[in-house]
């Protein structure tokens, strides 16, 4: 049983991970090559508040506001420049976390925060809180796709220019997605401390960015199912499967290739495919 | 006093060593419909994103209703009552042009981030769109999307995409290339019947016998450098225009 919670409970944090970067780069078309900075973030927020004696719940919107605001500096910068060099920028933010909080004692250092002290609601009410909260995110992610902000979005992830020349604000729109997708993460950091009890500047680097974003691309860009799906799977193949967990970056790799060059539409798209197939056949 | 309703005076853009407008200057009052002719390369496409703010200008100024527009961002210009359709078409590729056309219906919900959030409700602005994309001729295309339609397709689309914002004032942007003789001369009555509804628009074109038809005045650029303004028989009769139409824009103006 234990196993099993393991499982889910990581597949929750995962999902609600992908799902963040899933708001800025899925629906606004923004890409991140950093967004593993946020979930650490949110992170280490949780394990010093936590070795402060402050109850888990509250460093949840501590973990989410912190990693907001960083979010909301990297989403002015990202107004500043345009997509081949977003990516460089975003990569530049993870590069720069880990290397701070290599240098912070009080974070740890090189060897990180171990023995954060469980939440009081047990394994298994945890890995409700969990579930709770990847299904709330995915509900208003959902909601937001419908709404007129979702509206603006797809415009702003498909040109631009074409969104100002309509009137819009586009400014306003990135940073509200950056926001939230960050402060999303944020979150997914506070629960990824409270799962590992420990976190270290290992946990959230370049790899883990790169991790987020082929679930992300897996998924379907945009699409909340397909993300989901693909971040539940692919978040416990390297528990299940050893190989995967030593090859981490050449698994992902592969499978980002693969995907971009067979369905760049990722699982979403597939699916929306062959019911199409389906339905032209009966 | 009232003020006109668009004014441009002595503009200048520069990109590199060409002068791509050179002193431009040009009002356009509550009402009028003005042609807006000039060989290749006169500088009209700059003109026009100076107006609506995507260039700005190294000299010069434009006020809208009175108001100085500088400082402002595209956005913001299109909210104070511009509207464009571009010469180079850009569609939404993802959206159906019904979606194109709503979603710029849809201004006043996008106005404010967070009432776009709490905004669902759709039907009113995909009616006004299918009417908009009837107006145009498009109502049958309406739910394709726009990579597999001709040009003649799209330039229509930006025509109702910018009719959708409700704009004081109208920025064509040749929307009469690629589309064939009626369709074209259809999609120039539709813009002499908007004027008469009292919208002011701003048309530039290369399909002279369209703009002769229906312009009543014309502004003529040549070389970024303005060369008449005017009733438009009058104007198109002047020796120095056939001239700057015949004569390329090689060394004709000016020298
Ligand atoms: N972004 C740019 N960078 C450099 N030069 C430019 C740019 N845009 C326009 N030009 C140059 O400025 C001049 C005016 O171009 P513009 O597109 O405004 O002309 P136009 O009157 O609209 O021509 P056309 O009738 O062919 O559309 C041309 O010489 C063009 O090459
Ligand atoms: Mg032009």
């Amino acid at each position: 049983m234990a196993y099993e919670i393991t499982l889910v409970t990581t597949m929750a944090i995962s999902i609600l991970f992908a799902l963040s970067l899933n708001f800025i780069t899925g629906f606004c078309g923004q890409i991140s090559l950093g967004h593993a900075a946020f979930m650490g973030v949110g992170a280490y927020t949780s394990a010093i508040m936590m070795k402060a004696d402050i109850p888990f719940l509250l460093t949840i919107p501590a973990a989410a506001i912190l990693a907001g605001i960083l979010g909301l500096l990297v989403g002015f910068a990202s107004l500043r420049v345009r997509h081949d060099f977003l990516a460089i920028t975003t990569m530049g933010v993870v590069f720069l976390f880990v290397g701070i909080v290599r240098q912070q004692e009080f974070l740890g250092g090189e060897i990180g925060i171990s023995g954060i002290r469980g939440s009081s609601f047990g394994r298994l009410g945890f890995m409700a809180i969990c579930l709770g909260l990847a299904g709330a995110f995915a509900a208003f992610s959902l909601l937001i796709k419908r709404s007129w902000m979702g509206y603006v979005f797809d415009s702003i992830a498909d040109n631009e220019d074409v969104s100002r020349i309509l009137g819009i604000d586009v400014s306003k729109y990135k940073l509200i997605a950056f926001v939230v997708g960050t402060s999303a993460a944020g979150i997914a950091g506070a629960l990824y401390a409270q799962h590992f009890r420990f976190v270290g500047p290992d946990s959230f680097g370049f790899v883990e960015s790169i991790t987020v974003l082929a679930m992300v691309i897996v998924g379907g860009i945009g699409s909340v199912w397909g993300v989901a799906v693909a971040a539940a799977f692919l978040s416990v193949m390297p528990l299940l499967f050893q190989f995967v967990n030593d090859f981490k970056i050449l698994a992902y790799g592969a499978l980002l290739f693969a995907m971009m060059r067979w369905a760049p539409d990722g699982l979403a798209g597939i699916v929306a495919r062959s019911m199409k197939k389906l339905r032209g056949r009966s | 006093m009232t003020y006109p309703v668009l004014e441009v005076s002595d503009v200048t853009v520069r990109f590199g060593g060409v002068v791509a407008v050179d002193g431009a200057s040009l009002t356009i009052k509550a009402g009028e419909l003005i042609g807006f002719v000039g060989p290749n390369g006169a500088g009209k496409t700059t003109l026009m994103r100076v107006i609506t703010g995507i260039i700005k200008p190294d000299e010069g100024q434009v006020l809208l209703g009175g108001k100085d527009l500088a400082g402002l961002a595209v956005n913001q210009r299109i909210r104070a009552g511009l509207a464009l359709a571009q010469q180079i078409v850009q569609p939404l590729k993802a959206m159906t042009l019904l979606e194109n056309v709503a979603l710029a219906c849809g201004a006043e919900k996008t106005r404010n981030p967070f009432s776009a959030m709490v905004s669902f409700d759709r039907d009113a602005e995909n009616r006004r769109a299918l009417e908009l994309l009837s107006r145009v001729g498009l109502r049958e295309a309406a739910n394709l999307e726009p990579a597999k339609l001709p040009l003649g397709y799209l330039k229509r689309l930006e025509v109702a995409r910018a009719l959708a914002l409700n704009p004081q004032l109208l920025l064509l942007d040749e929307p009469l290339a690629g589309l064939n003789q009626s369709e074209a001369s259809e999609l120039a009555d539709l813009i002499k019947a908007l004027n008469a509804d009292g919208l002011p628009i701003l048309l530039i074109e290369h399909n002279l016998r369209e703009v002769m038809r229906i312009c009543p005045q014309v502004y003529v650029q040549d070389q970024g450098r303005p060369l008449a303004f005017g009733p438009t028989e009058e104007v198109m009769s002047r020796p120095d225009v056939i001239q700057a139409y015949m004569g390329g824009n090689t060394n004709a103006a000016g020298q």
